[in-house]
């Protein structure tokens, strides 16, 4: 199909710019053309946070990177010193820690939307795709940045994530000292992980953003109801007859959810801006110290589920490694989620009572697993955590099944309000 | 002849057979060329000549340990312990041996000339790395007992507060902990009676 040169025959300004760069049929086909289901609800505010939230991140790091030294001498003092004597350099590193926490409730949030009404399902695949890969490289941002302020908690946080490169049979030992730089974490490793949280993994988020909303934009949003609003046009318009124009409807209803998020937000920020021990660990205020382990090694909160699953996981056959594996294929699963789910129906609204009920099983183990993974090791919490990683994985098997052995509500044609 | 043909079908004398040649001889020529720029970059992330160098090894006088004191040196950054053990720990370590994964050192965790019990040259001076065979954790040194929070025949030994692995006072790993296997033994030697090199094995030995 031949490019035709600003097919809206604008004149002018607009005119001279169309006839060469696309900037009104983008405006149209992704804003004010770009059709949504009128029936989005309160989950639907996710994703457009994250988006807030990710510009919230760049904009922050791009000036905390301004004051911040990625060199082991330097790095923790560094922080201390945009912390009290950097004017205003405590907000802007709060809004930072903050925001990475946000981002990942936001997310979390998106991803279970998504999961409640089957916007992972044909044809929406690689949207989910595209999700779980910005998942990955959040998390990677987020060890990143945890390890930057090079306190205590960075270095033992990230002396045992890179040893879960050394349970690797044979290539292990080597790997880990590849990847370090060093035979420990020290300055190379510092600033290599420096590199990546600024220009690789930023990089890489920013493009899979943008693969994710042009995927989504070429087959349409999802809804609530998981029903198809393109069956029904305006047969003169061709408009959808349950959409609603992207701009101004949902950017006005999202400016509300903006609203209240921020307020929480800068809440946060203002009054508990360490997240009561969560968000910014106690023991990061001392700067780190390759001969003493803190006598209790909790992960940043939002890798507390998987963190859960490593330490219930037992070693076998002289080795570390079942535990990495479980804890990589819990997040690796995800990826598989639209395969798994053989429901013939999208939404929970509609799906029967076994499905409705082991959803929210799973969204009630998560915030276990989660919980269990930041407190000290005790038996009941092991106990918890390796019921809790069986039930995680079985959910997502289960989820082939499900449909036969449950009544689903007839699907309706339109979207109901 | 067939590539004749549809070069006059199409009327562009375009050769299929010719471009397919020359699209993969490319191809393959650009592939080489990627393998062998990607070498520096993934080299450049070894350990440097300087990271090497501090890995020499480390001498250590030990003539002010008293017996019962543990003393943390580091070699190559890590925690290295000199441990200078009583008879009474060092009986201890027999009472132990059914409650160990590997009580007979069967993994490949020390140098050959380290052997028995006392995974030491000399049974009272005990040099080990005091990383978490887990997750490189440093563990905490419980030689108190009986301590029946870790264990209830504890003879003492190290305790991994990180995710609960417990080792006996010669680094051997307990059953059922996260830890797979005994503590590391380090290659050392020793100077005179009071002076360890840590990193170098015994001349003899050598």
């Amino acid at each position: 199909m031949a490019i035709v040169p600003n097919p809206y025959k604008t004149t002018g300004i607009m005119g001279w710019i169309d006839d060469r760069f696309p900037a009104t049929k983008l405006w149209k086909d992704h804003l004010t053309e770009y059709y949504a289901p009128k029936n989005f609800n309160f989950w639907y505010y996710f994703g457009s946070l994250a988006l807030l939230v990710l510009v919230n991140q760049l904009i922050t790091g791009i000036w905390l990177a301004m004051h911040y030294k990625p060199d082991a001498k330097l790095a923790f003092d560094s922080v201390e010193y945009i912390m009290r004597d950097v004017p205003w350099g405590n907000i802007l590193r709060y809004m930072h820690s903050t925001g990475a926490s946000a981002f990942f409730l936001v997310v979390y949030l998106h991803m279970f939307r998504g999961l409640l009404y089957g916007s992972h399902k044909k044809p929406r695949e690689l949207i989910w795709i595209f999700g779980c890969l910005i998942y990955l490289v959040l998390m990677a941002e987020g060890f990143c940045g945890y390890v930057l302020p090079w306190g205590q908690m960075s270095y033992w946080g990230a002396n045992v994530i890179f040893n879960l490169f050394g349970t690797i049979p044979f290539i292990g030992p080597d790997l880990v000292i590849w990847i370090q730089g060093d035979y420990i974490p020290s300055d190379a490793t510092l600033s290599r992980l420096f590199s990546l949280h600024v220009v690789f993994l930023p990089f890489a988020l920013v493009g899979l953003v943008i693969a994710h909303l042009i995927a989504l934009h070429e087959v349409g949003s999802n809804n609530p109801d998981g029903v198809d609003i393109k069956k029904f046009k305006d047969p003169v318009t061709h408009i959808p007859l349950d959409g609603i124009g992207f701009h101004p409807y949902y950017t006005v209803k999202d400016i509300v959810g903006v609203c209240v998020f921020l307020i929480l937000f800068v809440a946060v920020i203002c009054f508990a801006p360490d997240g009561g021990g969560y968000f910014l660990e106690k023991p990061n205020f001392q700067e780190a110290n390759p001969l003493v382990t803190p006598e209790h090694i909790a992960p940043a909160w939002y890798f507390g589920a998987f963190y859960a699953m490593l330490r219930a996981t037992p070693s076998m056959f002289s080795s570390a490694l079942p535990g990495v594996i479980v804890m990589f294929g819990a997040v690796l699963i995800l990826f598989l989620l639209p395969w798994l789910d053989k429901n013939p129906v999208k939404s929970i609204r509609y799906k029967g009572m076994v499905t409705k009920v082991a959803t929210m099983v799973f969204a009630a183990d998560f915030v276990m697993l989660n919980y269990v993974g930041l407190q000290p090791v005790s038996s009941l919490f092991t106990v918890l955590s390796q019921i809790g990683t069986i039930y995680y994985f079985v959910f997502f098997i289960g989820l082939m099944f499900f449909h036969k052995f449950e009544k689903s509500k007839p699907v309706p044609e339109r979207v109901t309000s | 002849m067939s590539t004749q043909s549809v070069a006059n079908a199409t009327g562009s004398g375009v050769d299929p057979g010719r471009r397919r040649f020359l699209t993969l001889a490319t191809s393959g020529v650009a592939a080489v060329g990627v393998g062998f720029v990607a070498w520096p970059f993934l080299a450049s992330l070894k350990p440097s000549e300087r990271a090497k160098a501090l890995g020499a090894p480390v001498t250590q006088d030990i003539s002010l340990l008293e017996p019962g004191q543990k003393l943390n040196v580091a070699w190559r950054g890590k925690p290295v312990w000199i441990v200078k053990r009583t008879p009474e720990m060092i009986a201890g370590l027999a009472q132990v041996k059914g409650e160990l994964a590997d009580p007979e050192n069967e993994q490949p965790q020390q140098p050959d000339y380290i052997k028995g019990d006392a995974r030491a040259i000399k049974p009272e001076i005990l040099v080990m790395i005091g990383s978490c065979t887990h997750l490189g954790c440093s563990p905490t040194f419980r030689p108190d007992h009986p301590a029946p929070e870790i264990a209830a025949n504890w003879q003492g030994g190290f305790y991994c507060p990180c995710h609960g692995s417990k080792f006996d006072l010669s680094g051997r790993v307990y059953k059922n902990v996260p830890a797979p296997i005994n503590l590391k033994v380090p290659p050392y030697r020793f100077e005179n009676d009071t002076t360890i090199v840590i990193g170098e094995d015994p001349v003899a030995a050598a």
